[in-house]
């Protein structure tokens, strides 16, 4: 089993599905199911890639892959897994399916005459949405400077659609505003990718991050080289002051985008700074750290203020993620052990926790027909069964103990407060405006009279609470939630490895 | 003969060319501009390779010949169709690449 | 059977979990599940209890390992259970009066359409609350906490189709937020400075801690204890906790959660005796609390809320008690049972009442109940004269024994902590008499709805009634307990020998005051309460509408303006400062980016001009740009 390339396969079957289902008109009819097949099987080959998997060498690279790609320039296809690689491949790949089933409807359907066109639009959005898994996979895989770069940049592609093809009524200019900015990011990082490459050494192999790791010497050069990195992947995590793209995007794009989008492609900039900035820019990243805590901690107090004062339930979503993403590059810079391991433990209950709040937002809103908070109350009354699963991942989000937020945060926590008491207690003013920020919303949204009409709707069978399908595609983020909050165990064994390998010791 | 005074002749000569080019609204006077300064070129290049000792001029001259060729081709076939639609050759005429 | 104490967490946790999963297919026998579970978790409770008591005193601190929860290299956590006498000394308290609040409620709650999923909120609130006091970490003990705070959040605003029931529930999961900050900063303080948060290894290194780091962990597990407990300045919540209904207010907000705090302040021993300014600014908090609480009590009309300011000034003694060392845990721990006991009995009387008066909590519109309510009124009367401390009732017992404790020491505090405490139960006996006579005496402040009087009566008309048996046995039961537990923890060595393995043992010097003088000043302070409150309340006629009343009265009506504090100093300025930064966030830091991007937009409008269409123009700008080009490359010699 385990000699199979099981990492290309993840890379190739939803890339390959995803041209079928594009290409092949009179697989449109069918795209929906299809699409969810494949992310499932696909999903099922990650889990047998992870059974393959020595958790005993979490903090190496495993199942690697190198091929010529281009050896003129150095790059080459070399992808393999550490335990964090493994982590977020497999949340990508169990988020797909989840995001296909929920968006199930994102193209409305039409009348007799427009099924054609309608079809056509779905097999785009599954196809979008595969390719993006694809992507996903290789990005969280690369092993090569190079190829990291490119993937990252592509991933934008499809995203931009997404955004821009199916959204709100401003999703052109959203798509735009992510689009630019994203490339912004990039093409200062694609500077610094050449600058690294004449640093090191050459050769058809000389963008391997293990051939470039720590070759800069000059320190001055090294700083310049982390700034580039750090700033394409700022944007990305987002971080505060680089973050307005994220709620304008999240505003317009559907709520299966906007999970896989926070979910999973923001966190490529906190893993950029996991895999690049750190193993490349040692002695940079010591040298950047206290700025950077810095900048994470204004970004978890300024996210959780903001987020208080949204009106847009797409909107306020996206500013806790802004504090939540502060948490997890303070974790990641602090210069702690336990503080790094809940930093990559907090990406993966952030996946999860966002995932129910978008989904759920969404489907609140397909019956409300509307994402201001005002627009309702007293839905617990209306969708009692929406309004406890939201309740749950809202507390999953605000790190309740016994749910998979905790973990993260706590880690993040306490593990800071040993290399920084100043800048820990800080951050855990974020825990007192978590709840703040939370319950005001659940308060405004669910708590209270309904207005005559919802309740009418609701006693007529007009209205209903979580069908099946939307029921089902939340059940697993749930039960993620609760496991990984009472026995995180077996994933903590995947990150501390490598959090020891990584740590800044030298931030005190 | 020096190299010089066949740069400085290829000069002139692109000069005609390219002041033709501005000067001159009818396009097919334009367009034996642009053929002048083309060939303006070749002269340089062709004066170079004899200086070198190499046909690496040569063959560029060569190269040229066929592209400017080529383009005569195309651009007359333009020039021809704008005339038919709009019975003119003038060249400040059809500013509709404004907009 | 120790080894299976797990499962007295477990047992309401998986019925909680059940419920709430299966809906309204369990909505027929929810309830009795939900009240099996409790009972269940009381007897595995029991059993474990019956083999601690088997073990010689030095074994009965007995850790159960689960399993490993957070293996995060530096800091491993484990999940384990300490079993010792303080711990189930809770569990005994939780699982019994909350098997009783259970039965209880099942009269309370008939009517109310989502039954079941209030059973499904209590047995989760008793999973959580056990988490908490069974925990072997800080860590653990934390997700108790947290825990009990959602079950809390969930009970306070049950009803929350009443919007002022959701900001209430919202308030207290808040308010409780800040004290839990203390307690995650403490836990990182422990981190940073012992390498661990389990309570035998913070134990075993407390001794080592520099005094500063002590003191500060020490004040931060205060705050801690401060919010979970409604102590002074975390205390504005509790009294719209009362939103919720009675049966919660009496287990979650008198019995057991309200005393988290005391419970955490008893199990960080380590580190307060580690940090005398901690334990003085712990023992000042509870004598304020306890005076600012009974204050509060005597101002308010609605029953429960004065029930809730007696709570707070209750848990003041044991704060109290707890902040003056060794010396008074065991006291502090004694109170904490029988104030659950005769608080919870109290919390449901006052349910029995409100359910026979149409759900009318105000004082003013009851009187003369003692005759339409007579089991209510003989538990009632047993519980007030346990909590106001008339021997042989319980609160005597454990009461007397920290105003006693408060009187030991030297310089001023023996002074200020004994005068507090005693002043406190002088405040306990009036409030607690106005409260009874208020409510069982004097004239009827209703009419009944049979009755033929005319409409212009300004009485509210009302039909009381006796409560069914399913609610008047719970409350005899607490009763009987109100009335013996006094008596029965203190023979022989009694709670304080239970607790010895815990608490250590400590020798009880000498109070400042002759233990008789303060006996005879404890009884004659409260007598003089209860005749002050026979006459104003139990002889004079009390009218409908609340008096104008003192300045004072007026502030202990307003919670002595905590609301306004936190408003004017945290919320008004929070909103300011949200709106600020909302603006901000679109108007600045967004606006630098459209900036740019409307700058970009507007030099292409200017540069666009240059594309006027003429083909010659674009030719002489191509010659242009290859001339300068040229010219560049010419001079500069690149």
């Amino acid at each position: 089993m385990s000699s199979l390339p099981w990492i290309t396969i993840l890379i190739a079957v939803p890339l390959v599905a995803a041209l079928v289902l594009w290409l092949v008109p009179g697989l449109h009819r069918f795209a929906r199911p299809v699409g969810l097949a494949v992310s499932l099987v696909t999903l099922g080959g990650a889990v047998a890639m992870a059974t393959g998997f020595d958790p005993s060498r979490a903090g190496e690279q495993q199942l690697t892959q190198t091929v010529g790609w281009i050896p003129s320039i150095g790059a080459s296809y070399a992808v393999g897994l550490n335990g964090l690689g493994l982590v977020m491949v497999l949340l990508a790949l169990a988020l797909v399916p989840i995001v296909l089933a929920a968006d199930w409807h994102a193209v409305p359907d039409a009348s007799e005459a427009d099924r054609r066109a309608t079809d056509r639009r779905r097999a785009t959005f599954v196809a979008l949405v595969l390719a993006l898994a694809s992507l996903m996979v290789a990005v969280f895989a690369a092993r090569d400077v190079f190829l990291f770069y490119v993937v990252f940049e592509v991933m934008l592609i499809p995203v931009y659609f997404l955004v821009g093809m199916f959204g709100g009524a401003n999703r052109r200019s959203a798509a735009v505003k992510f689009l630019v900015y994203s490339l912004a990011g990039g093409l200062i990082m694609l500077v610094g990718v050449v600058m690294l490459y004449l640093q090191g050494p050459g050769g058809p192999q000389g963008f391997l991050i293990d051939n470039l790791a720590g070759v800069v010497s000059d320190p001055t050069t090294e700083r310049w080289l982390f700034v580039a990195f750090f700033v394409a992947f700022a944007v990305k995590a987002p971080m505060w002051p680089v973050h307005t793209w994220l709620p304008d995007t999240t505003a317009q794009a559907t709520p299966g985008t906007s999970t896989l989008l926070v979910g999973v492609l923001d966190k490529v900039g906190t893993f950029g700074m996991l895999a690049l900035c750190l193993p490349l820019f040692p002695g940079a990243a010591r040298w950047a750290a206290p700025a950077i805590v810095v900048l994470a901690l204004i970004s978890i107090v300024y996210g959780a203020l903001v987020a208080i004062g949204q009106q847009d339930m797409m909107r306020f979503i996206a500013f806790t993620s802004i504090s939540h993403f502060g948490f997890i590059v303070l974790g990641i810079f602090v210069g702690s052990e336990v503080a790094m391991t809940g930093a990559m433990f907090y990406m993966l209950a952030h996946g999860l926790s966002i995932a129910g709040l978008f989904l759920l937002a969404g489907y609140l809103a397909e019956r409300g027909g509307s994402r201001r908070i005002d627009a309702y109350g007293g839905w617990q009354r209306v969708t009692p069964v929406l309004a406890g699963l939201f309740l749950v991942s809202g507390m999953a989000s605000v790190a309740l103990p016994g749910l998979s937020g905790f973990i993260g945060e706590y880690l993040v926590l306490v593990g800071s407060f040993a290399s920084s008491i100043p800048a820990a207690a800080v951050a855990t003013l974020g825990v007192v405006l978590a709840a703040l920020y939370f319950l005001l919303v659940y308060q405004r949204v669910f708590t209270g009279q309904p207005r005559a009409e919802i309740a009418q709707a609701r006693a007529d069978g007009a209205l209903r609470d979580l069908g099946a399908r939307e029921r089902w595609s939340l059940v697993p983020v749930v039960v993620a939630m609760v496991v990984l909050g009472v026995l995180p165990g077996p994933v903590l064994d995947l990150l501390t490895p490598l959090a020891q390998v990584l740590a800044l010791g030298g931030a005190q | 003969m020096s190299l010089m005074h066949y740069l400085v002749l290829s000069g002139i000569l692109f000069t005609i060319g390219a002041v033709t080019v501005l000067v001159r609204r009818n396009a097919i006077l334009a367009f034996m501009g642009v053929e002048l300064m083309l060939n303006s070129c070749n002269l340089a290049l062709v004066a170079f390779s004899r200086v070198h000792g190499t046909l690496t001029g040569q063959v560029m001259a060569f190269y040229v010949m066929v592209v400017a060729a080529a383009e005569v081709v195309v651009g007359l076939a333009i020039i021809v169709s704008i005339y038919r639609a709009r019975r003119t050759v003038s060249v400040d005429e059809p500013s509709l690449l404004r907009n | 059977m120790i080894d299976l104490a797990w499962l007295v967490v477990a047992i309401p946790l998986a019925s909680s979990a059940l419920l709430l999963l299966l809906g309204r297919r369990s909505d027929a026998w929810g309830h009795l599940l939900a009240t099996l579970a409790a009972v269940a978790s009381f007897v595995v409770g029991l059993l474990v209890v019956l083999e601690v008591l088997g073990q010689s005193p030095e074994e009965r601190i007995n850790d159960v390992h689960l399993f490993s929860w957070i293996p995060a290299g530096e800091l491993s956590i484990d999940a384990g259970l300490r079993v010792d006498p303080l711990s189930l000394t809770f569990v005994m308290l939780i699982t019994f009066v909350g098997s009783l609040i259970h039965v209880y409620s099942i009269g309370y709650m008939t009517h109310d359409p989502a039954r079941r999923r209030f059973f499904a909120y209590l047995n989760l609130f008793v999973a959580a609350m056990l988490v908490l006091v069974l925990a072997d970490s800080y860590a653990l003990l934390f997700v108790g906490w947290e825990g009990v705070g959602l079950a809390s959040y969930l009970l306070i605003g049950f009803w929350n189709h009443n919007t002022d029931y959701a900001v209430a529930a919202k308030k207290a999961f808040v308010m409780n937020r800040v004290g839990d900050m203390g307690l995650i900063v403490a836990m990182g303080l422990m981190f940073a400075s012992l390498g661990t948060v389990s309570f035998s290894g913070v134990d075993a290194a407390a001794s080592g801690l520099s005094t500063p780091m002590a003191t500060a962990i020490g004040l931060l597990l205060l705050l801690g204890a401060c919010g979970k407990s409604a102590q002074f300045p975390l205390q504005a919540w509790l009294g719209d906790a009362m939103a919720g209904p009675t049966p919660v207010s009496a287990l979650i907000h008198a019995a057991t959660m309200v005393t988290a705090g005391v419970y955490l302040i008893v199990r960080a021993d380590s580190i307060f005796s580690a940090a005398p300014t901690a334990q003085l600014v712990t023992a000042c908090v509870g004598a304020f609390t306890l005076l600012l609480g009974a204050a509060i009590a005597c101002g308010k009309d609605d029953i429960k809320k004065s029930l809730a300011g007696s709570t707070m000034s209750q848990i003041g003694y044991m704060v109290l008690a707890a902040g003056l060392g060794p010396i008074g845990y065991a006291y502090a721990i004694f109170h904490l049972v029988t104030h659950g006991f005769f608080k919870a009995g109290l919390f449901l009387g006052a349910g029995s009442v409100m359910h026979a008066n149409g759900d009318s909590t105000d004082m003013r519109t009851y009187g003369g109940l003692r005759k339409v309510m007579l089991v209510t009124w003989a538990t009632f009367a047993v519980c007030w004269l346990a909590i106001i401390g008339v021997p042989p009732f319980a609160g005597f017992y454990s009461k007397d024994k920290i105003i006693e404790t408060a009187f030991v020491g030297e310089g001023w505090q023996p002074w200020v902590f004994g005068g507090a405490a005693l002043v406190g139960a002088a405040v306990t006996a009036f409030y607690m008499s106005r409260m009874f006579f208020m409510t069982f005496h004097g004239k009827a402040r209703w009419v009944d709805e049979a009755s033929k009087l005319g409409a212009d009566d300004p009485r509210p008309r009302r039909h009381p009634h006796e409560s069914p048996l399913v609610m008047t046995l719970p409350v005899v039961v607490l009763a009987i307990g109100a009335v013996s537990l006094g008596f029965l923890l203190s023979l022989g060595d009694g709670i304080t020998g239970w607790l010895e393995p815990v608490t250590g043992h400590v020798d009880h010097p000498e109070p400042v005051l002759p233990v008789p003088v303060i006996l005879t000043a404890t009884l004659v302070l409260v007598a003089a309460g209860v005749a002050l409150a026979w006459r104003q309340y139990g002889m004079n006629t009390v009218p409908l509408t609340a008096p104008a009343g003192s300045p004072l009265t007026r502030a202990a009506r307003r919670d002595f303006f905590a609301d306004d504090v936190n408003e004017a100093l945290a919320m008004r300025p929070g909103q300011h400062l949200t709106r600020t930064l909302v603006y901000a966030d679109t108007a600045v830091v967004d606006g630098a980016v459209t900036g740019a991007a409307a700058g970009t937009v507007a030099s292409g409008r200017v540069l666009r001009k240059l594309q006027n269409g003429y083909v010659r123009s674009y030719a002489a700008m191509i010659l242009a740009g290859v001339v300068i080009a040229g010219a560049v490359l010419h001079l500069v010699r690149l």
